[in-house]
């Protein structure tokens, strides 16, 4: 009798009932990306003005350092750290289900136009309300919400397909753009700057009121993403073969467009929109792990990765000063997008 | 009116059954019996409703009215993973994630058969193993698929539904974009599936191949079953003219005995 010829590293494991198909490089590079990513975490700890070690920010995170010590680094820069891996892995995550439900690798909340719909919520909070981090937040939400209901419903004719969803996306966020830019130049000059920071997507505001709720956001969801995942990967193989195989289509769609739209959102109401994380991690990860289409967990390490080295670059280059972590993926996006594009099409998706 | 519905044993059948898109009807009041055992075949001009029809059985259209049922359960009751443990499809075009190797793919014929922790079972690794086997895709289990030929992908599907270990099988013009060769391949396949004792309804265009192939044969006119029989029995010049409109003889197959549609030549 033959054995099965696994490639790339596939090792199957059974313990007892249970068994699985083990892929040790996906997981290695997962687990390694993490680590780097937390890594990088606790070093930009130490990053920052206030002049402190490794030792201070032990000292603090332990409890042992004087309050004005814990402060800088408790109450300021631990929630703003947590919330760049945190943050980056839940876009990431999004990403990756947008790309999934899409089966393409443009689909993100970036492209089918959620951050233009956020932004233009958060800007009409700001032109006629009372300009709070509350306010923006919720304003942001409805637009980003709204937004992609609009979007799904332009691109629903007897079910969804991906291309549609693209189209009217950038259709969409095209035409917010122009309404963004427009409300801008109506503002009050004061106005049109915080809403303008925002809208470049920043961590600098970031405190624990706003990591808390991400966490929860994160714990409550990735179960649901992470039963549904192998009905995602069947169902990027068609509607009909997925269903063939077994997998509620719309019913499964439905709610991984919802709980991805919910990370992304819970993202963006606390830092705006944030570009290109949720475009360009899950394709990172899947090209780093060399797996069949795109995966949750190793798209999060890797936007985890992404954001907190994006964060610790925009409170870095032009210091003391500080830069949106937004405009510092953008750099990055571009660049990635670049090269997307130059190998797109060489052995792609036919 | 001509019912396929009368004394034939069959596990899946229609009932009545009316379907389409939106407001247009495809399917009209149809009585369908696949006969267990088979290798059904379902032949009609371009939009008379045999991908629907077969689309139907494989529960991916609703009816507007009727049924269908297995083991006399209308299946728009049974569970999704349930119904994909006893109806095996192959659609007409599938996509193969990017970079998929061919035993990977082949592997996702078990989902129905997986729970959360029960991912990959000895049973599971017999039935891709054998499945690989069946389709002469051994030697290729490591390729991946995007680097195959046509021939080959369409054996790597085939084989991924057959992993689903499915007692009846529905094939969506399998032989489409396929050269002759690949097509007779494909074919002679599906002909060793049926043999073996799967029940197999398949949506084929060449009506020669059809009539060589198929032991139970349904002929399609807008929405409606024309004649169903063994083709010795139903494909006559008459029939030939009446479903597709061609004039054309049929002679006896040189090869099998069977019937021959060899249509006229203008004058």
């Amino acid at each position: 009798m033959t054995t099965l010829q696994w490639p790339r590293s596939i090792r199957p494991v059974r313990v007892g009932g249970m068994s699985m198909r083990l892929e040790l490089h996906a997981l290695l590079w997962t687990v390694g990306v993490a680590l780097i990513a937390v890594a990088v975490g606790a070093w930009s700890l130490t990053v920052g003005s206030a002049g402190l070690g490794p030792g201070d920010v032990l000292d603090a995170l332990t409890g042992r350092a004087d309050p004005s010590t814990t402060r800088i680094v408790v109450e300021w820069r631990l929630p703003r750290i947590v919330f760049a891996l945190l943050g980056g892995a839940a876009l990431a995550i999004g990403g990756c289900v947008f790309q999934s439900v899409t089966r393409n690798p443009l689909g993100s909340p970036d492209i089918i136009g959620f951050s233009s719909g956020a932004y233009t919520g958060a800007l009409l909070v700001a032109l006629f309300g009372t300009g709070s981090a509350l306010g923006t937040s919720i304003g942001a939400l409805a637009g980003g919400l709204i937004t992609g209901i609009v979007v799904y419903v332009f691109a629903y004719r007897r079910g969804v397909t991906g291309m549609r969803i693209i189209v009217v996306g950038i259709g969409v966020s095209l035409f917010l753009g122009a309404f963004n830019t427009w409300v801008l130049t109506v503002m009050r000059r004061e106005q049109a700057l915080s809403a303008a920071s925002w809208g470049a997507g920043s961590l600098n505001e970031i405190a624990w009121v706003n990591t808390v709720p991400l966490l929860i956001g994160i714990i409550v969801t990735l179960p649901i993403l992470l039963a549904l995942q192998e009905s995602m990967r069947m169902l990027e193989m068609g509607d009909d073969t997925g269903r063939a195989l077994g997998v509620s289509a719309e019913r499964v769609r439905a709610t991984l467009l919802l709980t991805g739209i919910a990370l992304v959102a819970l993202v963006t109401a606390s830092a705006g929109p944030i570009a290109f994380v949720a475009l360009a991690a899950p394709q990172l990860a899947m090209r780093a792990t060399r797996t069949a289409g795109v995966r949750l967990l190793p798209a999060a390490a890797f936007g985890a990765l992404l954001l907190v080295v994006s964060d610790l670059l925009a409170r870095t280059v032009i210091a003391p000063a500080q830069l949106p972590v937004g405009v510092v993926t953008l750099c990055l996006g571009g660049a990635y997008l670049v090269w997307l594009l130059a190998t797109y099409g060489k052995g792609g998706r036919s | 009116m001509t019912t396929a519905a009368d004394g034939i044993d069959g596990r899946l059948r229609t009932h009545a059954l009316t379907t389409g898109y939106g407001e247009r009807k495809v399917v009209e009041n149809l009585d369908l019996v696949v006969p267990d055992g088979s290798f059904t075949v379902i032949v009609g001009p371009n939009g008379c409703g045999k991908s629907t029809l077969l689309r139907s059985l494989a529960r991916l259209i609703k009816p507007q009215s009727g049924t269908i049922t297995l083991d006399g359960v209308d299946i728009a009751t049974v569970r999704t993973k349930e119904l994909a443990r006893q109806v095996g499809l192959l659609p007409q075009t599938s996509v193969a994630p990017e970079g998929i190797t061919v035993v990977d793919l082949v592997t996702r014929g078990r989902h129905p058969h997986q729970g959360m922790l029960r991912r990959w079972s000895r049973h599971d690794e017999e039935a891709v193993r054998a499945a690989l086997e069946r389709t002469r895709l051994t030697e290729l289990s490591g390729r991946v698929v995007d680097e195959l030929s046509g021939g080959q992908r369409q054996r790597v599907w085939i084989a991924m539904a057959l992993a689903q270990e499915t007692p009846m099988l529905l094939l969506d013009e399998p032989t489409t974009y396929l050269d002759i060769a690949h097509q007779i391949d494909v074919l002679d396949l599906c002909t060793s599936l049926h043999r073996e004792g799967r029940t197999l309804v398949a949506v084929l265009h060449d009506l020669n191949q059809a009539a060589r192939y198929a032991t139970h044969l349904v002929a399609m006119r807008d929405g409606r079953i024309v004649a169903h029989g063994a083709p010795g029995d139903i494909v006559t010049a008459e029939l030939v003219h009446e479903v597709f409109g061609v004039h054309a003889r049929v002679i006896p197959d040189p090869e099998t005995g069977g019937p021959l549609i060899v249509p006229h030549a203008p004058a």
